[in-house]
């Protein structure tokens, strides 16, 4: 599988991804700059996190429209595979390709620390596969307050859209555990075709031993089960 | 030249900041009167902030030299030290408290800004940032829209620009109420053979300014940070520039990808009196001059005049000198990234530095004269001993009661609530501290921040590069030669601890007004002790920055801050150590000597009232002694964590090798000390290890033997509880909620 890792200005998890990807699961992966209008032949298309264009009018506002996301959105309506980490969700957010937005925490500050993530969806592949209650992975963001209407939360429900919760270490999804105030702890979710995946979380920054703590591992082996 | 226009006067050269004999001199070097604008680049250029004029001379006593060092202090940006296999990092600490005084969020923010840059313009990426902090009394309202707008500058800077920041301190005093103190550190990695310097040379060569437009912000900015703050500083608002950090993400990538091609001949950003300190800085190196057409700079507004666009501050800049006939080679790498890339000028031969507008000459002036090492003024201020000094070692320890029974829980509970020693966990969850997948210490909590050398061509690259940032200033103002001792020592301690072996040294040497003899022998006093630390340390100061005039007509000078920044490498993965006790029933041990002194602790200052006591008990070979003897115990795995005892004493340290496992411990004081002493004091050189029981013997014999190393069996780590001699103190509970949550509750 060959995946690809779009390089906006003001990205910058974009290295941290290329380097998990690569070295910690053995990937052949490449950069997509966002001038770009060639996806390079990739599978498997990963946005990082970071400040696309600085973000300064929305988080993710401005990215959606960059030449590179016509050619993501694209891979996406054929049913490829895109995942969008922090910057990267707010991303795929603003462009549509997953339900619901991304609001400033409710304690209206950035906050950076590790948090724990219970697995939902049993029919992604992304966490179908995930079998324990509590990954502990790190988040890093000003802005991942997630929101969606009632019907639509009522349908990510309904389907089984839900990729991950924000709960305490022994997997119990909890007020206290949700971070940011998102709508019933949602910390990531997934388009209808459940072929696009957005979450806060950064997994990559927990995939390395040398770290620590190497759950994000668990949860990007995941996407390994997906044959180009 | 412009003849029409009124040649300046002594009067004008004395609002500018430039004495009366200085102006002489400048008319000597020119062999006429200066103009307004020529004035104007003097001015700047010997301020305080660039030419050091009146610490430079002390500087150079520090020691600066050891066999890893690739660039020596002042030689380039920031220093540059050996660490092995090709590579090298260089690294610097800066201040910017002046403008965060006025404007916390945008001050702090272009002080993490430029840090950045003095890192990346030689070739570096950075990897890791620090800062270093002191606030006024939390109460004050004031001070907590100061602490607010300088950690949300420095997170929304730092966290956009995308380097982790890993590490740092807090303190707060009242005598920083209206001079608060910001310290940005930053440290980055680059291939040996790869530097980038801040030179230019080469006839013809051409001069590029890239990255932002040059506007009116941040005008005179450095000759704004060279005097006392007053009530009028707040009509200097213009001279607080503003920042991007997309910008100088932009920048940074662009910069290491134009040094990547070999074209570049010398590169240097734009910090302190912007275009001309580049411009004058580079040709001085290189022997060269330079002519430059201000009309080429792109400018945000129009019409700015000839010394505006000289002087000014904007923010994320370079100048950039290249091999003649690659100019489209840089250029395209500039379009890639859609920033500025001009070409304003070229190199010439001589030494002048030709300033053209409007196709008028309107500056032509010596570049060796205006620089540090150069022309600029070297003073040496007189100094006097204040008459606090001798008070403060009057204190009888005797004067002050012990506590006993159910007061050592008050004093506990006191101190892990306490703004100076309670988490800064409000704070730095604000900072992205795991952004590029290199922090070590997050899930490994210890004395140092950690990152890794991480590197996608050298998969599994074992090193790590270990940074911390510490001053006690209380220390220091009660005995500047001690107390710096003092912050070198600790910082050094702090690396040794984590598993590391200190390597370097860059300083920030925060003080009130030099001309104020009894500050400026704090000045003297503060470097004479931080040499002698340096030099037992073998940790040569690489370079860093001097920050005077931190003094107000209310409330005088702050305390002597001569903040330490000490690098170290790990050069093994197993000997990162961490501070947290690990399980029940392991030993913990005292390794040091204990003192009856409870001398400038925050127990005494704060908890006692008593404000006036000399620097803490510290004996310099003592102390390295100590750390020799834990580098060999992590050597030897004998110790499954280790955490140095400072501010608040053997409890608090206790209690923070406790709280992240939410386990807790029983010990018993030892016989011979006053309580308050012994679990509240802040003698120096003692640090705090747990041992697995089965490591005991071997630990013993290893204290006993050729090391001779004091050390103490206090108890053991339990499941729950603070217990000191058979008493709990407090439950392991409330006092992670005291330790944890009580700076947050003081600031919302």
């Amino acid at each position: 599988m060959k995946f690809g890792v779009v390089v906006f200005p003001g990205s910058n998890c974009d290295d941290d991804t290329v380097y998990t990807l690569r070295v910690n699961l053995g990937q052949e992966v490449v950069k997509l700059w966002h001038k770009d209008h060639d996806l390079q032949g990739c599978d498997f298309v990963i946005l990082p996190g970071g400040f696309s264009y600085g973000d300064y009018l929305r988080t993710g506002a401005i990215a959606r429209f960059s030449p590179i996301m016509n050619e993501v959105i694209a891979h996406a309506n054929r049913g490829g595979y895109v995942m969008g980490i922090c910057n990267g969700f707010q991303i795929v957010a603003e462009a549509g390709l997953v339900p619901g937005v991304l609001l400033r925490n409710s304690s209206q500050r950035y906050i950076c620390r590790n948090i724990y993530l219970n697995p939902q969806s049993k029919s992604t592949i992304l966490t179908g596969g995930l079998d324990r209650s509590a990954y502990k992975i790190p988040i890093a963001h000003g802005d991942g307050r997630y929101f969606a209407d009632e019907d639509t939360l009522k349908s990510l429900n309904d389907n089984d859209q839900v990729l991950f919760r924000y709960c305490d270490e022994n997997g119990l999804i909890t007020e206290a555990a949700n971070p940011n105030g998102s709508l019933e702890n949602i910390a990531g979710v997934t388009n209808a075709g459940k072929n696009v995946f957005g979450m806060m979380p950064h997994p990559e920054r927990a995939s390395d031993p040398a770290l620590g703590n190497a759950d994000g591992r668990f949860i990007l082996e995941q996407l390994l089960a997906v044959t180009a | 030249m412009e003849h029409v226009e009124q040649l300046p006067t002594v009067e004008t050269a004395k609002k500018l900041g430039i004495l009366p004999e200085e102006f002489e001199q400048i008319k000597q070097i020119l062999g006429r009167t200066p103009n307004f604008t020529e004035l104007s680049i003097f001015s700047v250029m010997w301020s305080e902030h660039c030419s050091y004029k009146n610490s430079i001379v002390w500087l150079k006593t520090l020691p600066r030299d050891s066999d890893r060092m690739l660039a020596k202090a002042g030689e380039e940006n920031a220093g540059l030290v050996d660490i092995g296999d090709g590579l090298a990092c260089s690294f610097k600490i800066e201040s910017h408290n002046h403008p965060s005084a006025l404007e916390p969020y945008q001050g702090a923010a272009t002080g993490v800004g430029g840090i950045n840059r003095d890192i990346f313009t030689m070739g570096a990426r950075p990897i890791a940032q620090l800062n270093s902090l002191r606030f006024g009394d939390p109460k004050l309202a004031k001070t907590k829209w100061l602490v607010k707008g300088v950690v949300k500058g420095i997170g929304d800077y730092g966290n956009a620009f995308g380097i982790p920041t890993v590490g740092g301190e807090v303190f707060f005093d009242e005598c920083y109420n209206t001079n608060p103190l910001v310290n940005a550190f930053s440290a980055g990695i680059v291939e040996a053979g790869k530097v980038a310097k801040a030179i230019s040379y080469g006839v013809g060569n051409p001069v590029f300014i890239v990255g932002s437009a040059t506007g009116k912000d941040g005008i005179g900015g450095a000759s704004f940070a060279s005097e006392d703050i007053s009530e009028k500083s707040t009509e200097k608002l213009p001279a607080v520039q503003v920042g991007d950090p997309f910008m100088e993400k932009l920048l940074l990538e662009a910069t290491l990808e134009i040094i990547e091609t070999g074209y570049v001949v010398g590169i240097q950003d734009m910090g302190a009196a912007g275009i001309i300190c580049s411009t004058s800085e580079m040709s001085a190196k290189g022997e060269h001059g330079m002519i430059i057409d201000l009309d080429k700079v792109p400018t945000r507004q129009t019409n700015m005049k000839g010394w505006e666009i000289l002087l000014s501050e904007s923010q994320e800049r370079m100048l950039v000198v290249v091999e003649k006939g690659k100019e489209d080679d840089i250029k395209q790498i500039f379009d890639k990234w859609d920033l500025h890339c001009a070409q304003i000028g070229e190199v010439v031969e001589g030494g002048s530095l030709h300033f053209f507008q409007h196709g008028e000459l309107i500056a032509d002036v010596p570049a060796h004269d205006l620089v540090l090492g150069g022309g600029a003024p070297q003073y040496r201020r007189e100094y006097r001993e204040p008459a606090y000094y001798q008070e403060f070692k009057k204190f009888d320890l005797n004067s002050v009661s012990d506590v006993k029974g159910e007061e050592i829980g008050k004093v506990a509970k006191h101190l892990l609530s306490h703004p100076n020693i309670a988490s800064k966990k409000w704070v730095y969850e604000q900072y992205d501290s795991t952004v590029g997948t290199a922090n070590r210490t997050t899930n490994r909590p210890s004395d140092a921040g950690v990152v890794r050398i991480r590197d996608v061509k050298r998969p599994h690259y074992q090193k790590s590069i270990a940074m911390t940032v510490d001053c006690n200033a209380r220390y220091v103002n009660a005995d500047p030669f001690i107390g710096a001792q003092i912050a070198v020592a600790e910082a050094a301690r702090n690396l040794v601890c984590t598993g590391a072996e200190p390597l370097a040294v860059t300083n920030n040497l925060n003080f009130g007004n030099p001309y104020v003899p009894e500050v400026y022998w704090q000045f003297v006093n503060a470097v004479q002790g931080m040499g002698k630390a340096c030099l037992k340390f073998n940790t040569p100061v690489t370079g860093g920055n001097v920050s005077f005039y931190n003094q107000s007509s209310d409330d005088g000078p702050v305390f002597p801050t001569p903040t330490i920044g000490m690098i170290g490498l790990i050069e093994k993965p197993e000997n990162q150590t961490s501070l947290d006790f690990k399980n029940e029933g392991d030993l913990i041990c005292l390794v040091g000597q204990s003192q009856n002194d409870i001398a400038s602790s925050e127990y005494l200052y704060s908890y006692r009232g008593v404000k006036a006591s000399p620097a803490p008990a510290f004996d310099l070979d003592e102390e390295y002694s100590l750390q020799v003897a834990i580098n060999q115990l992590i050597e030897k795995q004998l110790v499954k964590s280790v955490h140095d005892v400072s501010d608040g004493g053997l409890f608090v340290t206790l209690a923070e090798s406790a709280l992240p496992n939410g386990v807790g411990f029983d010990v018993a004081t030892m016989e011979g000390y006053r309580k308050d002493a012994f679990l509240f004091g802040e003698s120096q050189s003692r640090v705090v290890v747990s041992v697995s029981p089965d490591k005991q013997a071997e630990f013993q014999k290893v204290l006993g033997g050729e090391l001779k190393t004091v050390h103490a069996l206090l108890g053991k780590v339990t499941s729950g509880g603070f217990v000191v001699d058979g008493q709990e103190v407090i439950s392991t509970a409330e006092a992670k909620d005291l330790y944890d949550n009580s700076l947050g509750r003081l600031m919302s």
